[in-house]
């Protein structure tokens, strides 16, 4: 079975994926900037799915040791899954420039580095390999509230685009997924509406439904589709005055 | 991040009576639990499966459903270890297709390890293997002087045994390992024995003392010479050579369920009693025709109403209350005769009466001991809860005790009259400062 290597492996996301991908006996490497506080969850997924589950340290904005983290790996596994990403503070990045630069680079510049490295690495395989990237509505268009993490999003869905293009030919399978509201800790403190709120365990479903068919861009929850599509073409004078 | 409280304004147990308006945390940290429980008494809460008031607590009521991790399994002992809010259901899921089964399960499988513990759950295996607390090892608990303390039968003893049926009134189970038992396959050999009055469904259990689950369902509307008229449900796990070819090839898949669920708030009248009496009958003529041997799946003999999402709303608006009592063997006779005998004129009898035998069982401040324990619920109405207060005069009077888990009413005096452990409970809550930091609506209104 295919190995899966998860980056940004403690968020609910990512644990929900490895749960996942786990169920079906796929063998599970979570890296994380903190690898011991998953220690628990390793056990967790060892002991529910009888797979072997191993920790790793991944620190997604030391952009120079990307290349080596992946090299470690004795063999590139054939899945990877990229779910780092940070809301941060928006007030705060528009005040404090560090603050701008480090949700751009958590959210963009060095997830989209480790996909491209690992689409590189992949592309040398002869089996199909896939990554999957989770990006966001948030990245359709920028809005008031959050606009450095949909800018990041938005930038990280575009390497994505771009990789896809690059390795359209090849067995690599490039998928990004744009969940809605999901209901984790990232958003624990905002109410959401139900009806658009997904659970982590809905975007983990459609991120192995990837294994069968996976090319392209996935929202999750049929309706984001729709009201992603209201949203990116409403005219911009109308967007402006939108308090949403 | 520091843990921050959502306030429901009517939050319940499984009765949904009484409600409270709580403050109720979620942490998913050790960090964050402390946090929540740093400044003033507060009680866990696992699944809510507690028919009354045992996990409600105003000020900080600690959901720990985001403590679910499967921690080791070792499959030489069969020893499982867990966070504390890992489900029974999961656990089935996960083992039960690798040959293990629980040693003890209440009668939903949508209980928490910790709550397990809390309230030392029995099962129908009572009478041979004990209950819940029998197959744990050890405990981590989080104690009242904010130390994590590893608890087991050669370390920390005491502790370990005050909270073993302690109801969360000891500190917080963090983490617990117990013993999965073998089994061979998902089915069980069911045998349906129908006992047409009280002495019948008594003798009846003794006999079948030697099967390894066994539970009655009573008419509690029976009266006369029927007063005490039940089907017993015995079980075993079927052995792998019981089943037929088909079954053989897969033995641990059962047919999924269909998922019913009540939608609504039933209307009163369902429980009216003629209509309750209407279906006993037919329930029992029912059974009477199926008497015998045959295979059921495990979902359908251990958790008939997990098929029913939400059927506590069966009751109604007002939800219900529970009444559990055990009576020692040799009062069990009359104690059980004048109980029914007040359920059943009153006339406030419920779909749901059960009776089992329990074992020997000598623990601090579990709720079995040997004898027989009689179950039943009544909607949250002036009329039944009076019906309650007699039967609890009635079970005390005949040397019963009651379950905490199940009770959502019971006057302090009264409590302390049954159960004589109580006075050692205080005491030892004291002596920890337990008191001072854990509590819930029930052992305030126990004065545990």
């Amino acid at each position: 079975m295919e190995p899966v290597l998860i980056l940004g492996g403690s968020s609910d996301i990512g644990l929900a994926i490895a749960r996942r991908f786990a169920r079906a006996g796929h063998p599970i490497h979570l890296a994380a900037r903190n690898p011991d506080a998953l220690e628990t969850d390793r056990s967790d997924i060892h002991v529910r799915f009888d797979v072997d589950v191993t920790l790793h340290r991944f620190d997604v904005l030391e952009t120079d040791r990307i290349a080596a983290f992946f090299e470690a790996f004795p063999e590139i596994p054939g899945i990877l899954v990229c779910t780092v990403g940070l809301l941060g503070d928006n007030d705060l990045a528009a005040r404090d420039p560090r603050h701008a630069e480090f949700i751009a680079n958590t959210n963009f510049l060095g997830p989209a580095l480790a996909v491209q490295t690992a689409a590189a690495l992949m592309a040398k395989r002869s089996d199909r390999s896939l990554i999957i990237g989770i990006g966001s509505v948030a990245g359709d268009r920028g809005r008031a509230k959050n606009y450095w993490y949909g800018a990041g999003k938005a930038g990280f869905a575009a390497v994505l685009s771009g990789l896809r293009q690059t390795y359209a030919r090849t067995s690599v399978d490039i998928v990004t997924i744009k969940p809605g509201f999901v209901d984790t800790r990232m958003i624990a403190d905002l109410k959401t509406p139900a009806l658009l709120t997904a659970s982590a365990e809905d975007v983990a479903d459609r991120a192995y439904g990837c294994l069968k068919s996976g090319n392209g861009v996935i929202y999750v929850g049929r309706i984001w589709r729709l009201v992603m599509a209201v949203v990116k073409f409403l005219p911009e004078r109308i967007f402006v005055r939108l308090q949403f | 991040m520091s843990p921050r409280a959502r306030s429901i304004s009517n939050l319940s147990g499984w009765g949904r009576y009484p409600r409270l308006k709580c403050n109720l945390y979620e942490p998913r940290s050790e960090p964050d639990l402390r946090a929540a429980t740093a400044d003033g008494p507060a009680i866990a809460r696992g699944m809510g499966r507690a028919y009354g008031d045992s996990a409600l607590n105003a000020r900080a009521t600690i959901g720990m459903t985001r403590f679910n991790r499967m921690l080791d399994f070792n499959p030489a002992t069969g020893q499982l270890t867990v966070e504390a809010g890992v489900v029974l259901g999961d656990i089935i899921d996960v083992f039960l297709p690798r040959g293990w089964f629980p040693p003890v399960t209440p009668g939903t499988k949508f209980v928490s390890v910790g709550g397990m513990v809390a309230a030392d759950v029995h099962g129908k295996n009572h009478h041979r293997h004990g209950s819940f607390g029998s197959f744990v090892d050890w405990l981590d608990l989080l104690c009242p002087d904010g130390a994590i303390r590893r608890c087991s039968r050669t370390e920390n003893d005491d502790l370990f045994a005050w909270t073993i049926g302690g109801m969360g009134l000891t500190g917080i189970v963090l983490r617990a390992a117990f013993r999965l038992t073998r089994v061979e396959s998902g089915w069980i050999r069911r045998k349906t024995v129908a006992a047409h009055g009280l002495a019948e469904t008594m003798a009846a259990f003794d006999a079948a003392d030697q099967w390894t689950y066994s539970v009655a369902w009573i008419d509690c509307l029976a009266g006369g010479d029927r007063l005490g008229r039940s089907l017993l449900y015995l079980g075993e796990h079927a052995r792998a050579e019981e089943l037929d070819r088909a079954k053989q090839a897969r033995p641990f898949t059962v047919p999924g369920k269909r998922r019913l669920r009540m939608p609504v708030n039933a209307p009163r009248w369902i429980l009216h009693r003629r209509a309750v009496a209407a279906f006993n009958r037919s329930y029992f003529a029912k059974g009477v025709r199926q008497t015998g041997e045959t295979l059921v799946d495990w979902d359908s003999f251990f958790y008939p109403l997990d098929a029913i999402r939400d059927w506590n709303r069966l009751y109604g608006r007002h939800g219900f209350a529970q009444f559990q009592c055990v009576l020692p063997t040799e009062f069990s006779r009359p104690g059980l005769e004048e109980l029914l005998a007040t359920v059943q004129s009153a006339g406030k009898g419920s779909f749901l009466a059960v009776l089992k035998r329990f074992g020997a069982q000598d623990s601090r401040f579990s709720f079995p001991m040997e004898g027989f324990t009689l179950a039943l619920d009544v909607p949250a109405d002036r009329d039944s809860l009076d019906v309650i207060d007699r039967l609890y005069a009635i079970a005390t009077s005949h040397g019963g005790r009651f379950y905490l888990a199940k009770d959502s009413r019971i006057d302090e005096a009264v409590w302390t009259a049954s159960d004589k452990r109580t006075a050692a409970f205080r005491t030892a809550r004291r002596a920890s400062g337990a008191d001072a930091r854990f509590s819930s609506a029930q052992s305030e209104r126990l004065k545990l």
